[in-house]
């Protein structure tokens, strides 16, 4: 469990993004909406990030593939994809690495389709983009291939097809179809399963573990849904008004977190189990982008929170093997759980 | 947890205050330059429940299963194909004009999207006051009331000068039950209110409705596709698929021994987070997408997608009753309760 988190320098992350700060110009103030945020992906490895809306979640991941646009703005940070610093390099080379060795899969499938043109043409189009050598043929074949990997019954004839003409579950089977088509290494899926059912859910979750298998691309899940991390995640990080405040395995987070936020975030869920009774919230509600001053975001909603937390902000400590938090007094949860098992 | 845990069998059964029986909705599909009706969507098809006083009934299901339009015909903003509305023993079918104002008193609406369902131009007191200038209520003691509202669903005094943009979602939400509950409603029925909010927040409102419930024995018709939210508000629970109700029974009854093969898959479907709960469980994978309802399958409309399916499933719709070793109504001519949320 914990070599997972740490990779050896012989190996290396393949996606490294360290105290990354980005902020939307508004009229009048610039929003900070990510605030030093930063984490890495080891090859192969499926790391779920978790936070509200408002967290930063998906900026931090848009902006480190440079698809933030004004008034939006990467201010500083660091972002490397397999030695390669993407900041440094021209928006080309970038589209070259986009939809080539990094692949993208939205929560609208609608947003990320050309509504006028066949699925069929738009996957062969992704195909060809990335491997100019292949034969109109030989990416015909490799579409219906591709398509019929993620599920899409009837493939040869689905290709003709407009995206319209798919249910909501076959269109994500069919931007999961596309964004594997060039074999990539790392996989960004931003709340790939938030507008289906949940019965089209288990089964899009069901194809994202089958294409980890088949491509070993490592995947960065972005999500508000908790359930969803547990169920495909190796690891998580847990953002909190743009920035990160705790990360660690799986089962370290959910099973013994060690930040006031995560364990808020855990209790607050509602159970198909257990005690149906009352739910138990956070107080409050999380800060808008910008509003934090100084000290720990989290600070107003924590039940743990005293005069330190006011005045200094913590940064990210390691709390247990493989893992960290952002919390002054994260060395006190840690003791409660062993309390808890005397 | 004691006040839901009120449904003991040795209790009278409280009265009941909504009462919906063979509810159906077909809208027309027309096609052709001349507009003509060539089919109609199967909406909803007969759907019966009865929701008593200070109760609340959860109705899930997934999208295009009729669970909205249910909600829409049961506050009268669509009209009944067929079937009756009893509210308080009154017949309100068919029911306009000072009837049907009368009937608003009774019954309201909170919708799910608290952003798009308050007027941006109104401050939170004219938002919750208008209900009550509508029924010719407010010169009596309305502003102690707008007050009494905000208490009640846990906003501030000051908020009642401000407008709703400048709230959060959850607060939002807020404003919006307030409102609903300004005349003093005996129903009140939810549309996925809080499936619109983060956890946290989400978590508040839950709390909040049950409170509200508690101190105003008022009952709610709480629909929502999220079956944990559904289980920490409701006595009873209905499961639509395509249209009908597919499963009936209590919290405990549909969550510990659901008995038609498509509440099994719906319960088996949610990603866990609990240890224990995460790994080490057969899941119910279903195939295929919803079918369509202007062409609803003959029989049993779950079929197509069922692992039990035989061929008296195309030939006979299994009626919504009590079978033996069942002990609460499920529409399976095969059903059979088992515990899918227990883990090995």
């Amino acid at each position: 469990m914990t070599a997972l988190t740490k990779p050896g320098p012989e190996s290396g992350p393949l996606l490294e993004i360290e105290d990354l700060v980005v902020e939307f110009a508004g009229d009048e103030e610039t929003v900070r909406a990510v605030d030093g945020a930063g984490y890495t992906v080891a090859p192969g490895e499926t790391l779920g990030v978790v936070g509200e809306s408002g967290s930063g979640k998906s900026v931090t991941a848009m902006s480190a593939l440079g698809l933030i646009r004004p008034p939006g703005r990467v201010v500083s940070g660091r972002v490397v994809f397999d030695g390669s610093d993407l900041r440094a390099m021209r928006p080309r080379e970038l589209r070259r690495l986009r939809g080539g060795r990094i692949a993208m899969i939205f929560q609208d499938p609608m947003t990320a389709l050309n509504p006028v043109v066949t699925v069929g043409a738009q996957i062969r189009e992704a195909l060809r983009l990335h491997q100019p050598g292949l034969s109109r043929a030989a990416a015909r074949e490799r579409a219906a291939e591709l398509l019929a990997l993620v599920g899409v019954p009837g493939a040869e004839r689905r290709l003709r097809q407009y995206p319209h003409e798919f249910s909501g579950g076959m269109r994500q089977r069919a931007m999961i179809a596309m964004a594997i088509a060039n074999d990539p290494d790392l996989l960004i899926a931003d709340e790939p399963t938030t507008a289906l059912d949940v019965t089209v859910q288990a089964q899009v979750l069901d194809l994202l573990r089958l294409t980890r298998r088949e491509t070993g691309a490592a995947t960065v899940l972005i999500t508000h849904d908790l359930g969803v991390v547990a169920e495909l995640a190796d690891r998580v990080v847990v953002m909190y008004a743009g920035r990160v405040v705790e990360h660690g395995t799986v089962a370290a987070i959910f099973d013994a977190p060690r930040h006031p936020y995560t364990r808020g975030l855990l209790d607050s869920l509602p159970s198909l189990d257990g005690d149906a009774g009352e739910l138990t919230p956070i107080p409050g509600s999380p800060p808008l982008p910008g509003e934090v001053a100084q000290g720990c975001a989290f600070a107003p909603r924590c039940p743990m929170a005293r005069d330190r937390c006011l005045v200094e902000r913590p940064e990210l400590t390691q709390s247990g093997p493989g893992r960290a938090s952002a919390c002054h007094f994260h060395d006190e949860m840690a003791e409660e759980e062993s309390d808890d098992r005397a | 947890m004691t006040e839901l845990d009120a449904a003991r069998p040795d209790r009278a059964q409280p009265e009941e205050v909504l009462g919906v029986t063979g509810l159906t909705k077909h809208f027309p599909v027309r096609s052709g330059p001349l507009r003509l009706q060539t089919g109609s969507v199967h909406a909803v098809d007969g759907v019966d429940f009865s929701l008593p006083t200070g109760r609340t009934l959860g109705l899930v299901g997934e999208s295009g299963c009729g669970k909205t339009t249910t909600g829409r015909m049961v506050v009268r903003l669509l009209q009944p194909t067929a079937g009756r509305i009893v509210v308080a023993g009154r017949d309100v079918t068919g029911v306009r004009g000072a009837e049907l104002r009368a009937l608003r008193r009774d019954l309201q609406l909170v919708f799910q999207d608290p952003y798009a369902s308050l007027s941006p131009r109104m401050t939170v007191h004219d938002i919750i006051a208008e209900p009550l200038r509508v029924q010719g209520r407010y010169d009596d003691g309305g502003p102690e009331r707008v007050a009494g509202l905000l208490d009640m669903v846990r906003l501030a005094p000051a908020h009642a000068r401000r407008y709703a943009h400048e709230f959060s979602g959850g607060q939002r939400q807020r404003i919006g039950i307030a409102r609903a509950l300004a005349l003093g409603p005996k129903v009140l029925v939810l549309d996925e209110p809080v499936s619109a909010l983060d956890v946290s927040i989400q978590a508040q409102v839950v709390n909040t409705l049950r409170e509200l419930q508690r101190e105003l024995g008022v009952a709610y018709l709480f629909i929502s596709h999220d079956l944990s939210v559904v289980r920490h508000v409701s006595h009873e629970i209905a499961v639509m698929y395509l249209g009908t109700i597919v499963e009936r029974g209590t919290r405990d009854e549909i969550f510990r021994s659901p008995a038609h093969p498509y509440t099994q898959a719906l319960l088996s479907a949610v990603p866990r987070t609990r240890p224990g709960a995460r790994e080490g469980r057969e899941r119910i994978m279903l195939t295929g997408d919803v079918p369509s309802p202007i062409d609803p399958p003959s029989g049993c409309r779950f079929r197509t997608r069922c692992w039990k399916a035989r061929d008296i499933c195309a030939t006979e719709t299994p009626a919504l009753t009590d079978r033996d070793g069942v002990g609460h109504p499920a529409a399976c001519h095969f059903a059979e309760p088992a515990d899918v949320l227990a883990t090995a």
